[in-house]
């Protein structure tokens, strides 16, 4: 599917130089672009999603696929259901009805943690690393199928000393990735908040997942930890992995998303490339046109200025960015489609 | 006032049954509490089964003192997954909750007229020893140094429960250096976080909830061996007391709630001896004695208080693996 | 001798159904039934006893069940061949003897012509450290309540119990709405009002109509003290909500035995606790004090909802409890109400204590921690941190507690209630009226 070129080597030491422009994945819808268009190779379809808390329906999407071996991005306004969308994929929150397949299991009523053993693995939107645990510990943590967190061998050290080593050695090796080898052995607590944010992402990874969900991973991580970390994201999918994530920061979702999927008050009002996207009417409308009253990343400091200039500034982004792509579009298959007019 | 007596008495109190026993579900509470986060406020009804269960099996069906020992054991572990279903997927407090009213049935029905027959109901059990005492491999006779005076029983109950105890020791220091042991302290701190991660958290805390059960029962029936099995010792103040022993030494830590039972019982055994003597030679006026054994309970509970605000972590404790999680 | 206290006759059970109502209870009786017929009763755990001889014509009566209730004990026994019986009592008082006439063999009852509930009689432990009591059998009707009159009476008995409930649910419920503090040291707050009550009134020689409302005043000032000196250093601090719940665990103990570190293991009464019964309709008779304490319960609870929803602070206060931090943020001091809100259960569970003291009756050192768990149960029934939750899950479990007694024996009273509590967490974790946290 992904027009996969060649990396530029993960393990190379973060760069504050403009990084190089990977091949987006392309073709990968059905038809014509419009909410819920089917995807040629999905990995998740879901239908007739719906939760509610009391009166809100802070969920209610009729059908959504999210492409295989790409990096799809879900923007929208702050309450749009994003994260409730994310809760209920994963089995973390119920559905008031609605179902929805992984590789062709269905997970409806499927707890969470089996959802994550089938290698549908997620982050938190507010970090959980375990900070009463070394950064190696919460590593280890990642690793599935491990002998020793029975309780029955794990009274026998003899059982799982090697399993554990080995695990070791592969959480060395992503630690050494994500520039936290030398924290392996402080407690998770002393870590930044973006350190954290990486470390989960990390841990993560060491269940070895087909599907990565991460909700907001570049929240508080400062610009040069950002640029390494969007090469890590760009690397998963590299490594067949596929990518789903939330971000309300436009710059970073044009630079890697190969899809993005906008939501709103709990529906898909829009999806497609991301330069198609950002050019729809209801896009500017619901999302970016709301940044102009607040946004939270400007609350939480993740944005600096004041929240009129974040406006003027993602207006301007987007302008600068629209104009980048527009001109780099070189490999794009398929044919500039314009996304429905949905108000 | 008979300070060589206070003093024996005192140092004697370091290897009693009562001592060995709160050490045992200290033990237990550290696996629940320390480690996995779990506010069991339901010891005093694990201690409670095991100690029944050993003696309605000798009592009424005649078992055997090991056969007894796995009734106990047994029931505690029922126990501990009926109460487990429905409570461990409730938040922290909820749980708290739950457990002590669980506790609290456990004991009301041990207490109540209506099973007098099998549970003696107010006046308790007695006269289960036969078979344990039988098998007491130690000639009769008094043996030991100094307060360690015992005789040939004494020393069997403090054996056996030295061994318990021992092992209880060895078992829960080897789980928690495992990756059993990280699973269930990350579930400590965010259980959400280890779900996250394909790890079946229910089943982790059933297993802590059970090993404490077992621990607790273990405790109930080396605290039962000596004498009897009262109804009035298995109020929700021993669990609070269990947890005052755990909370001194160390909740998240394998030898604190040891060294918690060891000072527990040291001090209270002091202080049941000095005060009363300091009443009688007139050095603590306006107090009766009766008033004075109230005093050691006041400052049981003012100890809780201090050493929760002061020193979280207890004597052996890492202030950095604060058990204390906000939750 | 015997004075007529019947408000005590109530507690116990007149029907006195021997409890198999559950299947375990069949099982272990048809199990055992042999040994089963004791005929004395702790007599080696207490220094005082009842005893009695119960008899037809001079023929001894065999496996007659005799109660005895007071100051929070409750023991039973079976009459011997010789038809004796004796039980040991804890304290130098009043005690309540209940014959169980269904153990009766048919057609006789207890007769005692001056007396409507002949089978129910008041002993007090004499000088010699005992009391006799003597039941006269003979041909006649049985002093029976019809089943409805006890539903009728129970129900009555419920709510009074479940508002006294509610009073002190209410205050722990907003504490926790407003702090997240599981305050087990609530039970100590009770037990303050009702020995508030007692050193005015006994100690200082207040009349009572004039001993409570200070009693109320005092248990308000012990709130502010509780927070001013221990909660809000706390706050400050940071300190976890796990460790609050454990230093409120220190704090109970604590205050419990200083409780009685100064009035001992007994029992006290507060003046009228032996008020006479007026009848109302068929069976059910309620003293004056009962009837006033339902006034009481229902005018505070409804004023401290008028408060919760209509005053300045009442309104400051949901909003703490709903989101604290945002609270703070829209310009409410978080502190003060905080402040407000101790008091307020404080003088709320003051309240509740010296109700409870008229309702068991009488004053021990432990009377609350008795029905701490009660009200916890009220308010996790009802979500924890909803007001109006705690009184709901309060007036079901006051009603559960009474109303099991027609099936259950008196002494397992508080195992419906509570097995009620655990159920219902089953099928509701966030309890009746509480709400789903976020995830994420
Ligand atoms: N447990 C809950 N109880 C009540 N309302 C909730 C709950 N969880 C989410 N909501 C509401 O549902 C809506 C969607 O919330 P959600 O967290 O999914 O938004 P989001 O898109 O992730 O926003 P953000 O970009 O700010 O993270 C919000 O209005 C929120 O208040
Ligand atoms: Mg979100």
């Amino acid at each position: 599917m992904s027009n996969s070129e060649e990396l530029p080597g993960g393990d190379e030491p973060m760069s504050t130089a403009a990084p190089e422009q990977r091949p987006k994945s392309t073709g990968l819808h059905k038809g014509e672009i419009a909410p819920g268009v089917a995807k040629v190779d999905p990995i998740i379809i879901a239908d007739d999603i719906r939760r509610t808390f009391g009166g809100l329906t802070a969920v209610d999407v009729k059908h959504i696929e999210i492409p295989r071996n790409a990096i799809t991005a879900l923007i929208g306004p702050n309450g749009a259901g994003k994260t409730t969308l994310f809760n209920l994929l994963t089995g973390f929150d119920k559905p008031d009805a609605g179902k929805w397949t992984f590789e062709g299991h269905s997970l409806s009523g499927v707890p969470a943690f089996k959802v994550a053993q089938l290698g549908q693995v997620r982050t938190f939107q507010l970090t959980k690393a375990l900070g009463l645990l070394t950064v190696l510990e919460n590593m280890k943590l990642g690793a599935k199928g491990q002998r020793g967190e029975r309780l029955l061998s794990s009274l026998f050290p003899a059982l799982w000393r090697k399993q554990e080593s080995e695990i070791e050695e592969r959480a060395m090796v992503l630690l050494q990735k994500f520039k936290l080898a030398e924290k392996s052995e402080d407690f998770a607590a002393s870590l930044s908040g973006g350190q954290r944010k990486l470390l989960e992402m990390a841990r993560a990874l060491m269940s070895e997942p087909t599907l990565v969900m991460l909700d907001e991973p570049m929240a508080g991580v400062n610009p040069a930890l950002t640029q390494s970390l969007l090469d890590h994201i760009l690397d998963l999918k590299d490594e067949g992995m596929t990518v789903l994530f939330v971000e309300h920061d436009m710059h970073m979702v044009r630079h890697i998303a190969d899809w993005v999927i906008v939501m709103a008050e709990g529906k898909v009002v829009a999806e497609g490339p991301p330069d198609e996207v950002m050019k729809n009417q209801a896009v500017i409308d619901a999302y970016l046109g709301a940044h102009q009253d607040v946004d939270l990343g400007v609350v939480t400091g993740r944005i600096a200025g004041d929240i009129p200039e974040v406006g003027k500034y993602m207006a301007d982004e987007v302008a600068t960015l629209d104009g980048n792509i527009r001109s780099r579009s070189h490999k794009d298959s398929t044919p500039p489609e314009h996304p429905e007019k949905s108000s | 006032m008979d300070f060589l007596q206070i003093l024996s008495n005192t140092t004697s109190s370091i290897l009693s049954p009562a001592t060995i026993a709160y050490a045992l579900a200290a033990v237990g509470l550290a696996v629940n509490f320390g480690y996995a986060g779990l506010l069991n406020m339901g010891v005093a009804a694990s201690m409670a089964i095991g100690a029944y269960g050993y003696a309605i099996s000798a009592l009424t069906f005649g078992f055997p003192w090991w056969a007894g020992m796995f009734v106990g054991v047994g029931a505690s572990i029922i126990f501990a997954l009926l109460l487990g279903i429905p409570t461990l997927r409730l938040r922290g407090d909820y749980l708290a909750i739950v457990t002590i009213a669980a506790a609290e049935v456990v004991r009301l029905l041990f207490l109540t007229n209506t099973f007098d027959a099998i549970t003696g109901s107010a006046d308790g059990l007695s006269g289960y020893h036969d078979s344990f005492r039988a098998s007491n491999p130690i000639p009769d006779g008094t043996y030991g140094i100094g307060p360690f005076t015992y005789n040939a029983t004494g020393w069997w109950v403090r054996i056996f429960g030295l061994v318990i105890l021992a092992l209880a020791v060895l078992i829960v220091f080897t789980i928690m250096r495992s990756p059993w042991g990280r699973v269930v302290k990350g579930i400590r701190e965010d259980e959400d976080a280890v779900r996250a991660l394909g790890k079946n958290v229910y089943a982790y805390k059933m297993q802590a909830l059970v090993i404490g059960g077992v621990f607790g029962a273990l405790g109930g029936i080396v605290y039962a061996l000596p004498s009897s099995v009262n109804p009035g010792v298995y109020v929700t103040s021993l669990t609070f007391f269990i947890y005052t022993a755990l909370l001194l030494g160390g909740a998240a830590t394998v030898f604190g709630p040891v060294l918690g039972a060891v000072l527990f019982w040291v001090v209270q055994t002091f202080l049941s001896n000095v005060l009363p003597a300091l009443v009688t030679s007139g050095i603590l006026p306006f107090m009766s004695t009766t008033q004075a054994q109230t005093l050691r309970f006041i400052l049981v509970g003012v100890a809780l208080m201090l050493l929760v605000i002061f020193k979280p972590q207890g004597l052996l404790g890492n202030k950095k693996e604060l058990t204390f999680v906000k939750q | 001798m015997t004075t007529t206290r019947i408000r005590r006759a109530r507690w116990t059970k007149r029907s006195g159904v021997l409890a198999l109502a559950t299947l375990t209870a069949t099982l272990a009786l048809t199990l055992l039934a042999g040994p089963a017929a004791a005929d004395d009763i702790n007599l080696d755990k207490y220094d005082f006893k009842v005893v009695g001889n119960v008899k037809l014509n001079s023929v001894p009566l065999e496996d007659i069940e005799i109660k005895v209730d007071g100051g929070g004990y409750s023991a039973e026994v079976k009459t011997d061949a010789e038809g004796r019986w004796a039980i040991g009592v804890p304290e130098k008082g009043d005690y309540t003897v209940t014959l169980n006439e269904d153990t009766l063999p048919t057609d006789i009852a207890v007769v005692d012509e001056a007396d409507d509930s002949p089978n129910v009689k008041e002993v007090s432990i004499g000088p010699s450290g005992s009391a006799v009591m003597n039941f006269f059998i003979g041909r006649g009707e049985r002093n029976q309540t019809s089943f409805f009159d006890q539903l009728v009476e129970r129900t009555v008995n419920g709510l009074n119990f479940g508002l006294m409930l509610g009073l002190a649910a209410i205050g722990l419920s907003l504490v926790y709405g407003t702090t997240s503090i599981s305050n087990f040291a609530h039970g100590e707050m009770v037990t303050f009002g009702a020995l508030a009550t007692l050193v005015m009134s006994g100690g200082l020689g207040v009349p009572i109509w004039g001993a409570i409302p200070i009693a109320i005043l005092l248990s308000m000032a012990f709130g502010y003290v509780l927070d001013a000196g221990l909660w809000r250093p706390l706050r400050k601090r940071g300190v976890g909500v796990v460790q609050l719940m454990i230093v409120s665990i220190g704090l109970s103990l604590a205050l419990r035995y200083i409780f009685q570190f100064f009035i001992g293991g007994g029992t006290a009464q507060l003046p009228g606790a032996d008020s006479p019964k007026i009848k109302l309709f068929g069976s059910v008779s309620l003293s004056v004090v009962d009837m006033t304490s339902m006034g009481i319960s229902v005018v505070v609870i409804l004023a401290v909802a008028w408060w919760l929803v209509r005053t300045r602070i009442g309104k400051a206060t949901r909003a703490v409890a709903d989101n604290p931090s945002l609270a703070a943020a829209s310009g409410i001091d978080v502190d003060f109400v905080v402040r407000v809100v101790w008091i307020v259960a404080a003088g709320l569970a003051g309240l509740s204590g010296i109700l409870w003291a008229y309702f068991r009756p009488g004053i021990r050192w432990d009377m609350g921690a008795q029905i701490l768990l009660l009200i916890f149960a009220a308010v996790t029934l009802g979500g924890l941190g909803t007001a109006f939750g705690a009184l709901v899950g309060s007036i079901v479990i006051g009603l559960l507690v009474e109303l099991s007694t027609l099936w259950i024996s008196s002494d397992l009273k508080y195992v419906g209630a509570l097995g009620v509590l655990v159920l219902v967490l089953l099928l509701r974790p966030q309890g009746l009226l509480g709400r789903k946290e976020r995830v994420g």
